[in-house]
Order: C-alpha cells, then sequence, then structure tokens
C-alpha cells in the first residue's frame, strides 16, 4: 500500500462534494425522495427474531407450487415463443377475458376492451395519474389512504386532501364539504382515490348505502372515483359487497390486482376504464413500458385455465381468517386500556388507536429492540396526521407469532406510556384517527 | 507488506439486530466488493445462529466486523471472536466497550486531558424514581441551552435530538429512551463538524485529512448522513493548518485514550477559536457510499480496498504472532 518508513501523507488537493454530481439536475418531483431513519427500521423488521406486522406481504405458502410449476414448463415448451415475446400494449386479449371472468365475482360486468392490463395494480394507478394529474392538482383520498398511493400522487406533485372517514367508509358529507371547498379555493380536483374493502391501512369496508351516497355526491359533482379493490375477494366473514364499478360504469376506474388472489410476483393488474380513457391509458402504457409482462400473462391465464382458483381464493380465507382471529386475540389480551382497533371483515390490516399522548412512529426503535415491527400511522397520511396510529399486518407471520407480536407489542406500549408519564407527556394534544368504539374483540 | 498472505477467507460480517441494520448491511457490501477486488476471497455473513458453525468450517478464517450498533460495536462479536480464537479487524471486546458506550468514553476521554462538552448520562429510572421535573431542571442549569440529548449506546444519530429550550426536553429524553435505556445529555457545540480517521499502518496510527461535514438542513441527521445531496462535504476541512493539526492529534490521542485497535473515527467540533472538541469516537466507521471514513482514505490517496486488505493482513499477522 505504501513504502516503508514514516507514514507520510501526500498533500490532498481539496475536495468539496455532496457526493452525487447531479444533486442540482434532479427534477423537482425527486426531492423528498430522501433516506428516513423509519425505513431503515425496517430493515431490522426483516430478521425471523423479529415479528413484522409492518409489512402488507401476501402469505402464499398454500399456492400448489409443484404443479404450478409443471403447468409453467408446459407452458415454455409448448408456447414460449409467445409467451417470451413482446405482446399488446393494451395486455393480451386472452388475459382480459380472464380479468372479465374475475371481476364477476363482485358483480362487475365489463367488456375486455375497457381493460389494461398493467405491472400490478400499482402501475395502472400510476398511469391513471400520469393521465389526470398535473402538479399542483389535487387528489381526494381517505384519511388514512394507502401509502404506495400517496407516494404515487407525491411523485406527479399532486396536493393530496383527505377526507374523514368512519367505520362505514368516507364520509359522504365531508367528501362533498371537501369538493366544494377546494373548488372555492380555485383548485382542480381530479378524482377520488378510494379503497372500499378492507381498506389499506384501517381495515374498514365501505358498506352498500355508503358506496351509493359517495357515487351520489361525485355524480353530482362531476368527480371521477378510481376504486382500488385488490382486497375485494378476500372477504373472511360474509359475501362480497358489490364493486363501486358495479354500481357506476361511467364515472369509476377500477383497479384490480392478482397479487393479494394469486400471488404478487407475477406484478399483473389492471385497470377497467371508461372507453375515452382506456385509450388514453394504453397509449401511456405503451410509452410506459411498451407493454405488461406477456409472460406472467400466459402464466396467470394459464393458472386461471387449469386450477380451481376459487377454492384458492377459498383457501386464502381460511388461512387470513386464522391470522385476523389470531391478532384480535392477541390485541384483546395485551393492549392496555385506552387502546382500540379495528375489526375488519377481510383483507390484511389492522388499525390501532394508541392511548393518549404515544406517538407510535418515535415508539419504533423500542419495538424493533422488542423484536416486533409496525407501520406508524403517520404513513399513511400526506398532512403528518396519524401520530397516535399505527397499521398492523395480520397476513404473513403465523397465527402463533401474530399472537406473540401481540404480546411483546403490549410490553412495548406499557413501557412507554411509563415514560410519558415519568415526563409529563401524556397530556400531550395529538392528530390521530379512532375508527372503533373499543376494544372488545369480534372473534366468535 | 511483503509477505504473502495465508489466512483462509475473510468473513465481512453486516447486518445484526441493532437499529442501523440496514447501515451495516450497505458498508458490508462495499467493504466485501473493495477486498474482492483485491483478489481476496470473501464471505458475507450475518450475524445469526450459524455463524460460529461458518466460522469454525471455515479453514483460517479472519473476520472483518462492519456491523454499526449494538452487539457489533459493544465489543460483544469481538468477545466471542477472541473465545473462538478468529482474528478479527478492529478493537478488542474492552476496548470497544469503552467507545462505544457515551456515558463510559465522555468522561474517560475527559479524565484524560481531552477537550470535552459539558455531559450527564442518565438512566430513565432516575428520571422516574427521582422526579423528572427537577432532574430537568438540574440539567438545565448544568450543561444550559442548547443541548443535546443522544441514546448512549448507538450511532448514526439515531435518537439524537438538539434542545434550544426546556419545553423540548422530555420529548427529546422519550426520543432517546426509545433507544436504549441509558441517555446522554451534552452541551451543544457550535462550531465547524469534522470527522478524523485513524487507521494504524505498519504499528503506526496515521489520522487521515479531517472531513468537514456541512448538512444542507444543518443538521448531520440520518437522513443528511445516508442520502447523497444532502450534505456537502469538504476533505479535508476548511481549518487552518493548527486547527487541522490539532483535530489529528486529537483523533489520535482518542484512539490512545481508548485503547483502540486498526482504525477509529473520531467526532470532533471546532470551536470558531480553532479549538476541537472531542464528542465521540467510532470503532466500526460507516464504509457506506455517502460515509466519512472512505472520503478520508481517498484524500489521504489511499486505495480503500488496498487499506482494507491491509487492515485484514495486520489482523492474520497478529493471530500469526501470538500462536
Amino acid at each position: 500500500m505504501r513504502q516503508s518508513g514514516a507514514v507520510s501523507l501526500p498533500e490532498p488537493s481539496r475536495r468539496d462534494t455532496r457526493l452525487d454530481p447531479y444533486v442540482d439536475v434532479y427534477a423537482e418531483r425527486t426531492h423528498s425522495l430522501t433516506v428516513s431513519a423509519v425505513r431503515a427500521l425496517f430493515a431490522v423488521a426483516n430478521r425471523p427474531e423479529v415479528v413484522s406486522l409492518a409489512g402488507g406481504m401476501p402469505n402464499i405458502a398454500d399456492l400448489p407450487r409443484e404443479a404450478l410449476g409443471r403447468a409453467v414448463d408446459r407452458l415454455i415448451s409448448e408456447r414460449g415463443t409467445q409467451a417470451m415475446q413482446y405482446g399488446s400494449g393494451q395486455g393480451e386479449p386472452f388475459m382480459r377475458e380472464k380479468i372479465v371472468e374475475v371481476m364477476a365475482e363482485e358483480q362487475i360486468h365489463a367488456h375486455a376492451d375497457d381493460i389494461v392490463v398493467s405491472c400490478g395494480s400499482q402501475q395502472a394507478l400510476d398511469l391513471v395519474t400520469r393521465v389526470f394529474c398535473d402538479p399542483g392538482d389535487v387528489v381526494l383520498a381517505e384519511g388514512p389512504s394507502y401509502v404506495g398511493a400517496l407516494g404515487t400522487f407525491r411523485a406527479y406533485q399532486c396536493q393530496v386532501v383527505h377526507v374523514a372517514m368512519d367505520d362505514e367508509g368516507i364520509d359522504p358529507v365531508a367528501l362533498r364539504a371537501a369538493l366544494i371547498s377546494q373548488r372555492a379555493a380555485g383548485k382542480r380536483v381530479k378524482f377520488l382515490y378510494t379503497i372500499p374493502n378492507f381498506q389499506n391501512p384501517t381495515g374498514v369496508t365501505q358498506t352498500v348505502e355508503r358506496r351509493r351516497e359517495i357515487i351520489a355526491v361525485a355524480k353530482e359533482h362531476d368527480l371521477l372515483i378510481i376504486e382500488d379493490n385488490p382486497y375485494g375477494l378476500l372477504t373472511l366473514d360474509a359475501s362480497p359487497l358489490p364493486a363501486l364499478r358495479s354500481m357506476d360504469a361511467d364515472n369509476v376506474i377500477y383497479l384490480g390486482s392478482f397479487s393479494k388472489i394469486f400471488a404478487p410476483g407475477y406484478r399483473v393488474g389492471w385497470a377497467l376504464a371508461p372507453h375515452a380513457v382506456r385509450e388514453k391509458l394504453v397509449l401511456t402504457q405503451e410509452a410506459a413500458t411498451l407493454c405488461p409482462p406477456v409472460f406472467s400473462q400466459f402464466a396467470i391465464a394459464t393458472y386461471l385455465d387449469e386450477f380451481d382458483w376459487r377454492q384458492q381464493i377459498t383457501i386464502y380465507r381460511d388461512m387470513y381468517r386464522e391470522r385476523r382471529d389470531a391478532m384480535l386475540q392477541g390485541l384483546t389480551e395485551h393492549m392496555l386500556p385506552g387502546t382500540t382497533w379495528t375489526h375488519p371483515d377481510g383483507g390484511f390490516f389492522v388499525w390501532v388507536t394508541l392511548p393518549e399522548g404515544l406517538d407510535s412512529q418515535a415508539m419504533l426503535p423500542r419495538a424493533v429492540t422488542a423484536r416486533v415491527a409496525y407501520t406508524p400511522g403517520t404513513a399513511f397520511y400526506a398532512d403528518g396526521l396519524g401520530s397516535r396510529n399505527m397499521r398492523l399486518s395480520f397476513c404473513f407471520p403465523t397465527p402463533e407469532r401474530i399472537y406473540e407480536g401481540t404480546r411483546r407489542l403490549g410490553e412495548v406500549l406499557e413501557q412507554e406510556l411509563e415514560l410519558h408519564r415519568t415526563f409529563g407527556l401524556g397530556d400531550e394534544p395529538t392528530r390521530h384517527l379512532d375508527l372503533t368504539t373499543g376494544p372488545a374483540p369480534d372473534i366468535s | 507488506m511483503n509477505e504473502t498472505p495465508t489466512h483462509g477467507p475473510i468473513v465481512v460480517l453486516a447486518g445484526g439486530l441493532s437499529h442501523e441494520r440496514d447501515v451495516s448491511l450497505r458498508s458490508g457490501r462495499r467493504v466485501a466488493q473493495a477486498l474482492r477486488d483485491q483478489g481476496r476471497e470473501v464471505v458475507e455473513s450475518d450475524l445469526g445462529a450459524d455463524l460460529i458453525d461458518l466460522l469454525r468450517g471455515l479453514p483460517n478464517p479472519v473476520a472483518f466486523p462492519v456491523l454499526h450498533g449494538g452487539v457489533g460495536e459493544d465489543g460483544g462479536l469481538q468477545q466471542v471472536l477472541t473465545l473462538l480464537d478468529v482474528p478479527y479487524v478492529g478493537s478488542e471486546p474492552g476496548a470497544c466497550r469503552r467507545s462505544f458506550n457515551k456515558a463510559i468514553g465522555g468522561p474517560l476521554a475527559e479524565r484524560a486531558g481531552l477537550e470535552r462538552p459539558r455531559m450527564a448520562a442518565l438512566p430513565h429510572d432516575m428520571f422516574r424514581e427521582l422526579g423528572a421535573a427537577a432532574i430537568m431542571g438540574a440539567l438545565g442549569e448544568r450543561i444550559g441551552f442548547p443541548l443535546i440529548v443522544k441514546p448512549a449506546r448507538g450511532g448514526s444519530a439515531l435518537g439524537c435530538t438538539k434542545v434550544n429550550g426546556p419545553a423540548e426536553l422530555p420529548q427529546a429524553m422519550v426520543s432517546a429512551y426509545a433507544y436504549g435505556d441509558l441517555a446522554v445529555i451534552e452541551e451543544f457545540v457550535e462550531g465547524t463538524e469534522v470527522a478524523v480517521t485513524v487507521v494504524e499502518l505498519d504499528g503506526e496510527q496515521v489520522p487521515l485529512p479531517a472531513v468537514e461535514i456541512r448538512p444542507n438542513s444543518g443538521i448531520y441527521d440520518y437522513t443528511a448522513r445516508y442520502t447523497a445531496g444532502e450534505t456537502r462535504f469538504i476533505v479535508p476541512a476548511t481549518l487552518s493548518e493548527e486547527s487541522a493539526g490539532a483535530c489529528a492529534a486529537l483523533a489520535v490521542s482518542a484512539h490512545r485514550v481508548f485503547g483502540l485497535r486498526d482504525l477509529s473515527r473520531a467526532d470532533i467540533i471546532v470551536r470558531p477559536d480553532g479549538t476541537p472538541v472531542f464528542i465521540e469516537t467510532n470503532v466500526a466507521p460507516g464504509m457506506t457510499e455517502t460515509s466519512l471514513l472512505p472520503q478520508a482514505v481517498e484524500a489521504a490517496g489511499f486505495d480503500f480496498g488496498l487499506l482494507c486488505a491491509q487492515l485484514v493482513d495486520n489482523a492474520w499477522t497478529r493471530h500469526v504472532a501470538t500462536v
């Protein structure tokens, strides 16, 4: 490395750097893309010692993997030259026909021509936002809302205005008020983004009556609705409710996904849109990716053709129900008085409201030390709300681990509350959303 | 440097379960790649139940811990490596403990005559048992505002808060205790923030050029540390020759006072009058793309990969000498 003898360093010339030569070149919309300590803490959550109630990863262990492997083998040997080729920007026709069948389960009657296949429904949302939104435009969304959607809206420099919700979904009165006040302020409100079933992050499902009211408000005020429905068929206690799109074909863009009812790794989702919008989405899709993943479409269509996918959804429901029940049971036994949580009828998530004064984001390092992780409520708001909330996912760990995770969480809460009392922080005003009437479990 | 390395694979240890796992993984990948670029055989490993079997199954391994926080820096891992008789890069267990724990390291440095900010270290139990208001009042009087509250055991500025007045102190204490049950409350030192790396080359402790840190936001927090573009680094720091020399001497003194080995990085604040104040020294400095040590190495005209390889050879030579 150097010559022997006394160490003498060369006189260095001064270097003045921000370690990124493009720092003044990036688009303005990237300015918020920074590393965060909270995100870094999630690196620990991936370790097996930690019970992660943070991520929303579907549990696909029960898929018939060997049979799927054989089917994919056949697909490659018999139709590989098509399946591994470029495809249609709108998505393969046979895939879109199959999507029509899947949507019929939720009473949506659609034509395959009105479907645009995407790289997961996340990309469908990206395409829709790209087509509709200019910087500064307003998007209405439930408060709280899906963190991935907030990221998309932020990327297009939209302003997210949250609409209050309760345990039946978006409050139509608040929706109307938000629309009127935003438009009165000269804002261009482009659409309402909503997750009607087992909403991420709250687990709340819009009642049928509420759906009708939301559609009525949207119609009255010429407001487009983006219905994001990845969890709709994962109902745990009752039959699926009719989609918003099934109630209003003209004013709703519906986003669907195979990620939760089959497997997320294929990255296949879709948008079902009114004709004129669909044309724009196809052209935008072609500009973005040329075409959605063709091999994945072949593989999923094969799965839908050759396997009992409805039965697989039933298997998923049973598996998630057991996990949901373990979480509700664990919460009932381990949470402190003053803590409340939602009782979802499906999907992946429970929304917890902590006792007065606690801050879920500030508490996260303590939780990680105790080997349990969750997602702080602030992640689901564009405006800083949610400090007293957390999202717990029951989809991935085993029921035993979920129960253990709630036990650890209970201890963390106890320590944190004791600390807050010591420092007299319990009376601080907090900003949160409490969606429940009490902590009692709804387990039969 | 002329002897042919006779050690077996280099086990780069990164990850672990500390709050700095993500940083550690990034550091570990960088070190592993740098060593591979030098033609060295490298095995990357997380800290887990299979580590001991891994080390025992390799012929003449040398460990290169790049674990930040927790057992990677508090001497725990180094103690296990010593028990297993596996040579490793870096300081011995006792030195790691002294350095990593700010509640121990601060007073130790002060007793050794290093310029230090006023400080106190308190477990959270004290506040509960004796009354938080009275203790916080005493802290305000003794340390003065602004002050810094930080976890006693931790890094990457996680859990650190600058407190401008008494009203902000309770929340800052709670934030620090989220990372551990012992917190350090320290006088805020106004001045130029610099980091001085010390590397041991052929038995000499060599201070590398000081890296000056100017975060865009004014605070060198986690985001400023690990997002390229969020902080301006100037190497060598814009210090007078005298002040730069004092920083280098301070970093070497700290390295000696704590009994450190192979490499360390001293964090220093230079007061407007040019006096350097020792904040802390790190036994497992960050090695990521935005970290301070690699910048200092480059400014010194060294090759990062060569330096890593030489540190491995140092560890192996020490080991051979003791067998």
